[in-house]
């Protein structure tokens, strides 16, 4: 017998786990009968997961904590057991402020502390010269493109509140912004930065991974009461999207990934674009440099499936260092009850352990990241919106 | 209702034939402050200037992420405004999810007063779709007939058939292969260019 399941996602290359379970089998291997319905807007797939019309859902990992806690829309309880992606994101600048940043560059213009100082300053001179603030585009108030964003140009002295435009745009809307000059800059995923810098209308500044080490990106989201009456299910779920994580990292099957992956039902852009993102070598200019990290974006790898409660922890942080929401330990304890290792390592069958060490986030500014001292850890960012 | 008591509302759908179906049920109910947004760009800064009671948007919009970052506290926002959110009324959600449609409204703006602009509006984004539905099965209907011409067509000429013989035996091919009379046209034209 098999178990019909609808899942949404959002057309980006972290969706690629739950595309190659359903395409490759191994769903069905597993008794599943998933139909995919692909969005056009997170605030879709999160209604639709909400009210049932969705079992399951490609979503942001901050959405899934916003609607535990029933910030900016209803409560509805929200089970992550599985981590689609980790990282993922880049910044992607216009040509005019890839030249401004790199006139006010002081240092390694890798370093993210360095791009964020001379950001600070052409910030200073634009106002100085009375011209309008930067804007920057990202894809949801609870996005880790928005946190992401913040976080960095923050750490150079810049007020994301105060000294720029921060704008939500789709994703699909992103590289027309950029060319048509609506956006200077934006953070957003796989594919649409490549797409940017093929078109040569942006740069790629950095990878998130300068900025985080691992980052919490896209989750297997299912309501929380959904997963307690359907454990069985949520089990095999959770072992098909593995095994396509364990399929799509293995070097030998990434190019035929791609393929599927660009399909115009699934991510529909053209397949090297995506081979790209996959083996984390990004042309990051229109002149044609190549940049290669094997941190860009992990499926699976390194652990990086399993759910690790610090990290939402640390996105919680976040809400409330930006004034989304107040400080609240109770609310604190929702957040890391969202991301369910323990669900994980149920359907996987053996006693897991996340892949990091002492520091889950590893953030390039500020102390070493612990769930057990947000305030504390908060208190060492001058720029915020959190009074304590 | 006078024009000072009757709530402001924004459309934001780039179908322009759905956004006058729903602007004229609006009018005609008495809503006569309505204003439609095809341009999705500076969308926001749009939205701004008109400062409406109520903002719906069509849910194939990828723009709907954008309102959604209006309830965010930002300074640039005069009144804050929130999603129509019933928690009690979980049929009006899941309904309005269905027909396709979301509503946002200002802070305050009192329940009554959203409910009938709601429904309205499911309602005729529910008509939409059954004309548009209706319109695609016209025109497959239009092109299937054009199919079978085409197919009886070429039987009269191969096998000296009248047009009559030619349909009887399109159709009679049909029931016995269990198939709809345009698929069997189809194989014969298919089949009559392959033989060319």
């Amino acid at each position: 017998m098999t178990t019909p399941l609808h899942i949404g996602f959002i057309p980006l290359v972290d969706a690629s786990a739950l595309i190659i379970a359903v395409d490759k089998g191994f769903a069905t291997a597993e008794g599943l009968d998933v139909t995919l319905t692909r969005e056009v807007s997170w605030s879709n797939v999160r209604d639709k997961l909400n009210i049932g019309r969705f079992d399951a859902a490609h979503l942001l990992a901050p959405v899934a904590i916003a609607s535990s806690l029933g910030l900016g829309h209803v409560k509805v309880p929200i089970a992550a057991p599985f981590n689609l992606g980790l990282n993922g994101n880049a910044i992607t600048i216009s040509p005019a402020l890839h030249a401004a940043i790199m006139g006010e560059i002081d240092g390694d213009p890798r370093n993210p502390l360095v791009t964020a100082q001379a950001l600070s300053r052409v910030v200073a001179a634009r106002r100085k010269a009375g011209a309008e603030p930067l804007t920057f585009g990202m894809t949801f108030p609870f996005s880790t493109h928005n946190y992401q964003l913040r976080f960095w140009m923050a750490a150079g002295g810049v007020d994301p509140d105060e000294d720029v435009h921060l704008v939500v745009l789709p994703p699909p809307y992103m590289v027309d912004s950029l060319a048509n000059g609506h956006v200077d800059a934006f953070c957003v995923g796989a594919p649409w930065n490549s797409v940017a810098v093929d078109l040569g209308v942006g740069h790629i500044l950095h990878f998130v991974s300068d900025i985080l080490v691992r980052a919490a990106e896209k989750v297997l989201a299912v309501r929380q009461s959904w997963s307690d009456k359907n454990p069985e299910v949520l089990a095999a779920l959770i072992r098909a999207a593995s095994r396509a994580a364990q399929f799509i990292e293995q070097p030998d099957n990434r190019s035929e990934a791609a393929h599927i992956l660009a399909k115009p039902e699934y991510i529909g852009v053209d397949a090297q674009v995506i081979l790209r993102t996959l083996d984390g070598r990004l042309k990051i200019s229109p002149d044609g440099k190549i940049r290669e990290s094997s941190r860009y974006l992990l499926v699976g790898r390194e652990g990086a499936a399993r759910p690790d409660p610090a990290q939402a922890a640390w996105l919680y942080a976040q809400m409330v260092r930006w004034g989304q929401t107040a400080m609240r330990p109770d609310a604190l304890k929702t957040a890391m009850e969202v991301f369910r290792p323990d669900l994980y390592d149920a359907a996987m069958g053996q006693p897991g352990k996340s892949g990091n060490g002492a520091d889950a986030i590893g953030a390039f500014a500020g102390p070493a990241f612990t769930p057990d001292d947000i305030a504390g850890h908060l208190a060492a960012f001058e720029i915020g919106r959190w009074k304590p | 209702m006078s024009a000072e008591s009757s709530p402001k509302i924004v459309i934001v759908d780039e179908s322009p034939i759905r956004a006058a179906i729903l602007e004229e049920g609006l009018r005609e109910a008495g809503f006569t402050r309505v204003v439609h947004i095809s341009e999705m760009q500076s969308l926001l800064a749009r939205i701004y200037s008109e400062d409406p009671d109520v903002i719906l948007i069509d849910l194939e919009n990828p723009s709907r992420d954008v309102l959604e970052a209006m309830f965010q506290v930002s300074r640039a926002v005069r009144r804050p405004i929130a999603m129509f959110v019933d928690q009690s009324d979980s049929a009006s959600i899941q309904a309005s999810v269905d027909a396709g449609v979301s509503a946002y409204i200002v802070d305050g703006l009192k329940k009554e007063r959203i409910k009938p602009i709601l429904d309205l509006c499911i309602s005729r984004f529910n008509a939409f779709s059954k004309l548009q539905d209706e319109l695609d099965r016209t025109k497959s209907a239009l092109e299937e007939r054009k199919v079978i011409d085409r197919a009886k067509g070429i039987l009269m000429k191969v096998k000296g058939l009248t047009e009559d013989e030619a349909y009887v035996l399109l159709r009679s091919t049909a029931m016995r292969e269990k198939k709809k009379i345009g698929e069997i046209a189809q194989s014969i034209l298919t089949a009559s260019e392959l033989l060319k």
